[in-house]
């Protein structure tokens, strides 16, 4: 039995303590907002923020967990940056098929967080490690500049 | 099905047919208004549409409810292209909709019912939603205005004519009065639609041509949407698969003692061909999968490799094929001393971001299946050949596409997830890890390309392209596959746009023995853009000419595309000077109804690596119904050809494929992305395809690019660095 903090909320979970974190969101807690997409930490589809730190929940075991904050998609919209990189995504209608978003949406979140006024070397050295099949590249760079100007 | 209730197979006893708008009236199911319609299939779109039969049955409804809701029940399906926004936007502008009340419903599977016009299955491909649903969708929507305006005109006893629309209500300015639609719904259910309604003139349009919001966005930014693989129905298990690694593979032996020793793992299913291991959760499944040992039976294809494919394409542009065009005297024209060169393409992935996946819970009563697919009629088909149920208990949930690039015209992840699904007690969501996505996709086939021409001074007298390779048709749709001619393999290679006086194209079907071919975004132009417009280039530069002159030279019969090229190579500063080691390169496009020009800006350093630096793309494609959905399409497509193009590439060895994540199948990443402008050319024609435009525009343009920085002419993909570095012979 392990206890998680998601999005403000105490979950106890029964899961063995290297259950990366993504399938403990997915299967057991029904919050299916963060996906999979690699397995590996190669695309960046299952971001979320761990004490505001944009981490691959696929390979992050729920065992570095303890005592620790996890934010999901299904929550950053609670937060300052968070709201914002949203509003931009739809302001500037980012996105297509959609699956890679949260992903793209809490790593931009996170950016935002800790550089409010990224430049476009930011913006490569935050985004690089989220993977868009669609291609949505050009427009997720826009919204971050327009985020990062909204109060 | 929370839809309404499937209308009968006949005109329903209160309904009025019109015979030549193919539309039917009559009373929604719960009240309200329900317009059917009919878009022509197959041989009839051809001819415009037959006059229908007394065995008349619509393949697409509007339901207006009384709160004045518009609902388009839509047989095509979201994955990304914005077909929701777009197709909703076509009947709002019609029926004069109030666009904050029009939804979107997935139909149900039912061939019969949802055939896409232009495909003759329930099918969302070929960048066709749009052309297959333009006339058909203007029609009804007009339609049902005229009967709505009908009934409100009647009721305040006025002339219909004295009426107008604006918004989800008929207005009456001369008493000052207006009503609602879902006002009229009762009365207009019982009245007959005119023969003709008129059709605005685009002068008139009040959403077509306006950048609207998409309807499927706000739900996508909150983690909210529902993809096939967030299907969670009460109870259900977690299960992942392995495919034999080898194609075509058995299975032989399965030791399954330390898998069942993870806990969590709750079962091991074994296949002839597959083995699952189920649990309460996919963590569970996939450390137990990695615990089996497995002996495979690894068959006939243990010896296939890629060089061998290449071989027997290479071989086959000797033998005949089938004659896709000829035109003059090819043989005569070329001569004895033609420009003869060869092309080659390899093998490509969907890869799309949702790995394949689909939830089944079978009974002895019914089949229930949880999926994202672009077949929806054949997903419920082939669950009820395997479960010998009857096909209406057999219930397919479509769902958000996580891309769909083509992998999801195919439905073998359904397949195989109710042969699962029937060894299992209660529903199971069977997902593919990345690898088993990668290495058992259903591949953009591999192509060898024979190109011979004959330049008389700046001119191309003579032309000859043989083409080998898969036909994606014969198997995936074997009806329209007639006398060994598939318009897919040769889509753009015969039609080319260039006005050449002797010109013959060839196709000459060759079947790798392994891995499995299908379409891919940009289907048959995919691979016949990036062949043609590279010898096109090449052609230019033995001539003497700029590469965009010697284009526009012949591309008089086209003049869309002519203003397309002169449009992209003006913005794109063509002819302006470059640092060193930079080019741009050009391409041009027939394809999917749409006439596009492309210039790519790139690098090349002296180790090879490739930098893109801008690329910049003019489109008419006709009337552009939301030209923001336009731009974000050509955008991402571009992003997808130049992923293919710099790393895209499945090979073969031992009859397995030898990529198998993210690592060593790439993908473009921002930091590699250019800047990208996209200019929508204004025009009054048809709308034309869109979704697959970009990631055929960007192959050659940015070969053309690399040619002109480097003078290297690159004649086969993907890009090969180390030739570009001079370590090894293109």
């Amino acid at each position: 039995m392990a206890t998680l903090t998601i999005n403000g909320q105490v979950h106890d979970v029964d899961a063995p303590p290297d259950m990366p974190l993504l399938w403990v969101l997915r299967d057991l807690l029904k919050l299916t907002g963060t996906k999979f997409g690699c397995g590996v930490a190669q695309c960046g589809a299952c971001t979320v923020h761990v004490d505001g730190a944009p981490l691959r929940s696929c390979m992050l075991p729920i065992s570095a967990l303890a005592d620790r904050a996890v934010t999901t998609i299904e929550g950053v919209g609670a937060t300052p940056a968070g709201r914002k990189v949203q509003q931009a995504w739809l302001d500037l209608e980012v996105i297509q098929c959609g699956y890679c978003q949260s992903g793209q949406i809490m790593s931009a979140a996170a950016l935002l967080a800790g550089t409010p006024n990224p430049d476009d070397a930011d913006i490569n050295a935050a985004m690089a490690g989220n993977i868009c099949r669609c291609g949505t590249y050009v427009r997720i760079r826009e919204a971050i500049k327009r985020a990062a100007k909204a109060v | 099905m929370a839809l309404f209730d499937r209308l009968p197979a006949g005109p329903a006893p209160q309904s009025r047919l019109s015979r030549r708008t193919l539309l039917q009236v009559g009373v929604a199911a719960g009240g309200g208004l329900l317009v059917g319609f009919l878009a022509p299939v197959g041989k009839a779109a051809d001819q415009g549409g037959d006059p229908p039969g007394p065995g008349f049955a619509p393949n697409a409804f509007i339901r207006i409810d009384r709160t004045g809701k518009v609902t388009l029940v839509m047989p095509q399906v979201e994955m990304g292209q914005g077909v929701y926004t777009s197709i909703a936007m076509i009947l709002a502008e019609e029926l004069d909709a109030d666009w904050a009340q029009v939804t979107v419903e997935h139909a149900p599977p039912d061939e019969a019912l949802y055939a896409n016009p232009m495909l003759g299955v329930q099918a969302t491909g070929n960048s066709n939603s749009v052309r297959a649903f333009w006339t058909p969708l203007r029609k009804a929507g007009a339609g049902t205005r005229a009967v709505l305006v009908q009934a409100a005109a009647a009721g305040w006893g006025v002339d219909p004519s004295a009426c107008r629309t604006e918004a989800g209500q008929v207005i009456h300015d001369a008493s000052a009065r207006r009503i609602a639609y879902g006002a009229l719904t009762g009365r207009a259910a019982a009245l007959k639609p005119p023969a003709d309604p008129p059709l605005k003139s685009s002068a008139d349009f009040r959403l077509i041509g306006k950048p609207l919001k998409r309807l499927d966005t706000p739900a996508k930014v909150d983690g909210s949407a529902q993809y096939g693989i967030d299907a969670l129905p009460e109870g259900v298990k977690f299960a992942t698969l392995a495919h034999s690694p080898v194609f075509g593979g058995k299975v032989a032996q399965v030791d399954d003692s330390q898998a069942r020793l993870v806990p969590g793992v709750r079962q091991v299913v074994v296949l002839d061909d597959m083995v699952a291991v189920v649990g309460d959760h996919m963590w569970a499944a996939l450390q137990g999968l990695k615990a089996l040992n497995i002996t495979w039976n690894e068959g006939a294809h243990a010896g296939v490799d890629t060089a061998q494919v290449r071989e027997r394409l290479r071989a086959a542009v000797d033998r005949k094929g089938v004659v896709a065009k000829s035109v003059g005297d090819v043989a005569k024209a070329l001569g004895d001393d033609p420009v003869v060169t060869t092309y080659d393409v390899p093998f490509l992935a969907h890869a799309t971001m949702e790995p394949m996946n689909c939830t089944v819970h079978v009974t002895p009563a019914g089949c229930e299946v949880w999926t994202g697919t672009q077949v929806m009629g054949r997903c419920q088909a082939d669950a009820a050949r395997i479960t010998g149920l009857p096909l209406d208990k057999v219930i397919v949930h479509n769902h958000l596409i996580g891309g769909g690039f083509g992998r999801r015209l195919e439905f073998d992840p359904v397949t195989k997830a109710v042969r699962i699904a029937q060894q299992v007690d209660g529903p199971v969501k069977v997902v593919w890890s990345r690898e088993e996505d990668i290495q058992h996709d259903v591949y953009r086939p591999a192509w060898h390309d024979r190109l011979s021409a004959r330049l008389d001074g700046d001119k191309i007298v003579a032309w000859k392209h043989v083409l080998a390779g898969s036909s994606v048709l014969a198997r995936w749709l074997p009806s329209a596959y007639v006398d060994g001619k598939d318009f897919d393999a040769y889509d753009s290679a015969a039609d080319m746009p260039y006005d050449i006086p002797n010109l013959h194209v060839e196709f000459v079907r060759e079947e790798p023995p392994a891995p499995p071919t299908g379409f891919w975004r940009g289907v048959g132009p995919s691979h016949n853009i990036f062949v043609v417009e590279s010898f096109i280039d090449e052609l230019a530069h033995k001539a003497g000419k700029d590469p965009v002159a010697f284009r526009l030279s012949m591309l008089d019969k086209a003049p869309r595309l002519q203003a397309a090229l002169r449009l992209a190579a003006d913005k794109a500063g063509w002819g302006t000077p470059l640092p060193p080691r930079c080019g741009r390169g050009v391409a041009v496009q027939p394809s999917f109804a749409s006439w596009i020009a492309t210039v790519v800006e790139a690098g090349v350093d002296e180790e090879g690596a490739v930098t893109l630096r801008r690329v910049v793309c003019a489109v008419d494609t006709g009337i552009a119904v939301n030209p923001d959905t336009i731009m974000a399409q050509l955008q991402g497509g571009l992003i997808f050809g130049l992923t293919a193009a710099l790393f895209g590439e499945i090979t073969v060895e031992n009859g397995r494929v030898q990529q198998s994540n993210f690592h060593d199948y790439r993908m473009l990443r921002i930091d590699e992305t250019p800047p990208i402008e996209v200019h929508v050319i204004p025009s009054g024609e048809a709308p034309g395809g869109i979704g697959e435009t970009g990631v055929v525009a960007a192959m050659p343009a940015l070969a053309n690019a690399i040619f002109a920085a480097t003078g290297k002419r690159l004649r086969s993909l993907p890009i090969d660095r180390e030739v570009l570095a001079g370590r090894r012979k293109a």
